[in-house]
């Protein structure tokens, strides 16, 4: 059997069985595929539907509406910065343009190495900080093109 | 290692991490030991001074000292000069409490940020904390809710509805399942408050929903939190497994016989989410989607179940009413409006942070008495208050006081007490753009004035905007667009089914209002 197939199908299963006795554990159980895999990968939904005797759709149709969840897989540093309003305030919209030229990526986009992913976030609650972003989980305050440029080198991104 | 370990206060909270407070931590640790000294470093909440940190407070025998900004780079030169006993240094400020930002705020809800452990339930013990749930264990549920009725406290999520009265109704509902919902999915841009107090004094929360499944009759509360909320989440873990082994939660708590489980659930990144229905419908699983009213959630909620919904704040703010008296926290406020908020000041603001107060402070008492003005040293020409729903309101508007019922006054409003600071160079018509554009992203989509509204809203702003740099035609039709665009306002805000669409209007139509020039053709 084709073992990436497989690494789904048990990484799902287990997600289920952690879960499935929980009132309505569907997002919980996405949470868990996510966290393992880094995406929801399309296999996923007929098992989840499956074992959670939900429709394909009403399965595919929670993993489209939230913006967390990912249908492939990101790169190894997922970027996400902020477009709010706060961090507007404080030059977001040129750190956006910065970034997007340093890293040749529009939002949604990961670099043809698998390296880097970004995406926009619309609040990071870092607002007395800005301008705001979030690497891996990680958050940056006060950023600026030479800090974002500090940042980048340490994910092998120069110039 | 020599002498007892000396303990310092390095803030965990995301904030003062995100400027560099984790390598500070590391640094202290490693710079101490090298130099044989034995230090016990404590991840505290943040006081919220933001433009200070990484605040790091030192423990004395005269008391906690506290050095700002404290990046790990300075970490050697501190400690040469003495830092692990209070020396002297040019970034030694002393005892913060003692600070103007600080000293001059009323902190009720905020009382422990920055003072505890959030980690400790000892902590929070020995600093008056359980000391609401000790008294409301000794009341009648019926009087419990009368105390949140009679001390005027309203929701501090943004729609400001009496607690007490969501209260009573679920009480009052003959049902044996119930639930506590706790709405931590805090998406407004320029507020940080629920963040604040999950990641600082994570305990209120607990104890606020403990009193409030007491007061109800619920056996289970729900805390939502957002995903973008990764330290908060840690924090909460932490505290509620503390507070279960502890005997706080559980079967039985507090060997009162009443039972009060607790769990966190994360969201996905959906703003949606933070409307009361729409969070309802994600915790049970399904799309974000927002619920037709009636019923109540209060009477029909999470499950099928009566289900108080409650903010952050608004819980972390029920243990003072109850451990001191309804009467002492309605002696707090202006009018209808009773107690205290915690404000937030954040975008282009030199002083940033989290401003505790009764209720009535000015625009302008906050953003220069406390805030020192903009970051960029320019004139503040607009603040947006309440988040991306809420109205921007133009200087000569700076006099109106922070209560709920003269913003609304002023068609504007309070929401969950951020407020986003902009210099003169903000372009409004830009902004009034951002705030369709937003509304388009984060719709449910359930409804068409918010589904299709915002985006025909994004596109007007397109044409109003060209033609503001002289691309587009005529004057006539460029006033068509702007008598356009106040229509679709009245549709989104009349049709839509909840405050998303409803009140995406707020800030299109207040920049319009108080910066016309901004949305003016060139001629």
């Amino acid at each position: 059997m084709n073992t990436e197939a497989e690494k789904i199908r048990r990484c799902v299963a287990a997600a289920v069985q952690k879960f499935a006795g929980e009132p309505g554990p569907l997002l919980e159980i996405l949470h868990a595929i996510q966290d393992e895999l880094g995406f929801v990968p399309a296999d996923a939904v007929p098992q989840l539907a499956d074992a959670l005797n939900l429709s394909r759709a009403e399965v595919h149709g929670v993993i489209s509406f939230y913006h967390h969840f990912r249908e492939h897989a990101p790169g190894r540093y997922v970027v996400q910065l902020c477009r709010a309003e706060a961090c507007q305030s404080m030059n977001a919209k040129a750190l956006e343009e910065y970034v997007r030229g340093k890293l040749r990526l529009n939002f949604g986009e990961t670099t043809p190495d698998g390296r880097i992913t970004l995406e926009p976030v619309y609040c990071l609650g870092n607002c007395a900080c800005a301008p705001a972003l979030m690497v891996n989980g990680e958050l940056h305050g006060r950023v600026t093109p030479e800090k974002f440029g500090e940042l980048a080198k340490e994910w092998g991104v120069f110039a | 290692m020599s002498g007892a370990a000396v303990t310092v206060y390095v803030p965990g909270d995301a904030s003062a991490c995100s400027l560099g407070a984790n390598a500070t931590a590391r640094a202290l640790e490693a710079e101490a030991a090298k130099r044989g000294k034995a230090v016990r470093v404590v991840r505290n909440g943040s006081r919220g001074l933001y433009w200070l940190e990484p605040l790091v407070e030192v423990v004395t025998p005269a008391g906690r000292v506290a050095y700002g900004t404290v990046t790990a780079g300075e970490v050697p030169k501190l400690l040469d000069a003495g830092l692990l006993e209070g020396g002297a240094h040019a970034l030694r400020l002393g005892d913060i409490g003692t600070h103007p930002y600080l000293a001059s705020q009323q902190r009720l809800t905020g009382a422990r940020l920055g003072i505890v452990d959030p980690a400790s339930l000892e902590d929070y013990v020995a600093n008056g904390g359980y000391a609401g749930l000790a008294a409301a264990l000794a009341m009648k549920p019926a009087d419990i809710v009368k105390a949140v009725t009679d001390s005027g406290l309203r929701g501090r999520g943004g729609a400001a509805f009496p607690t007490g009265i969501k209260w009573q109704t679920v009480h009052d509902q003959p049902v044996a399942q119930k639930y506590i919902a706790c709405n931590a999915d805090e998406g407004d841009s320029g507020t940080f408050s629920d963040r604040m107090l999950m990641e600082g004094d994570p305990f209120s929360l607990i104890e606020g929903m403990t009193i409030a499944g007491i007061a109800v009759g619920a056996t289970q509360g729900y805390i939502y939190l957002r995903v973008e909320y990764p330290h908060a989440a840690r924090a909460l873990a932490k505290a509620i497994k503390a507070a279960r082994d502890g005997g706080y939660l559980g079967a039985d708590v507090r060997g009162s016989g009443k039972r009060f489980e607790l769990a966190v659930r994360l969201g996905a990144g959906a703003y949606i989410c933070g409307e009361e229905t729409s969070m309802l419908e994600s915790l049970e699983g399904r799309r974000g989607e927002v619920r037709v009213r009636p019923p109540l959630p209060a009477i029909k909620g999470l499950f099928g179940q009566p289900t108080v919904v409650n903010n952050v704040v608004t819980l972390c703010s029920v243990p003072v009413v109850l451990a001191r008296g309804a009467q002492f926290y309605k002696d707090f406020g202006v009018g209808r409006s009773r107690g205290t908020i915690p404000l937030q000041l954040a975008g282009n603001i030199k002083h940033g942070g989290l401003v505790e107060r009764a209720f009535g402070l000015t625009v302008k008492e906050l953003i220069y008495d406390y805030g020192g003005g903009s970051a960029s040293g320019r004139p503040v020409r607009a603040v947006q208050i309440g988040g991306p729903l809420g109205a921007y309101l133009p200087a000569s508007e700076f006099d109106t006081p922070l209560e709920y019922e003269a913003l609304a006054a002023k068609s504007a409003l309070l929401g969950h007490g951020g407020v986003v600071v902009f210099d003169d160079r903000v372009d409004m018509a830009r902004m009034a753009r951002y705030a369709l554009e937003f509304c388009a992203v984060e719709s449910c989509g359930k409804c068409t004035p918010c589904r299709i509204g915002s985006t025909r809203g994004v596109e007007l702003m397109d044409r109003i905007i060209a033609a503001r740099a002289g691309a587009n035609g005529h004057q006539a039709a460029h006033d068509t667009d702007m008598a356009l665009l106040d229509e679709l306002c009245d549709t989104m805000f009349n049709g839509s089914l909840c405050g998303l669409g409803g009140l995406t209007p707020f800030p299109v139509r207040s920049a319009v209002r108080h910066f016309r020039e901004d949305f003016q053709r060139a001629n």
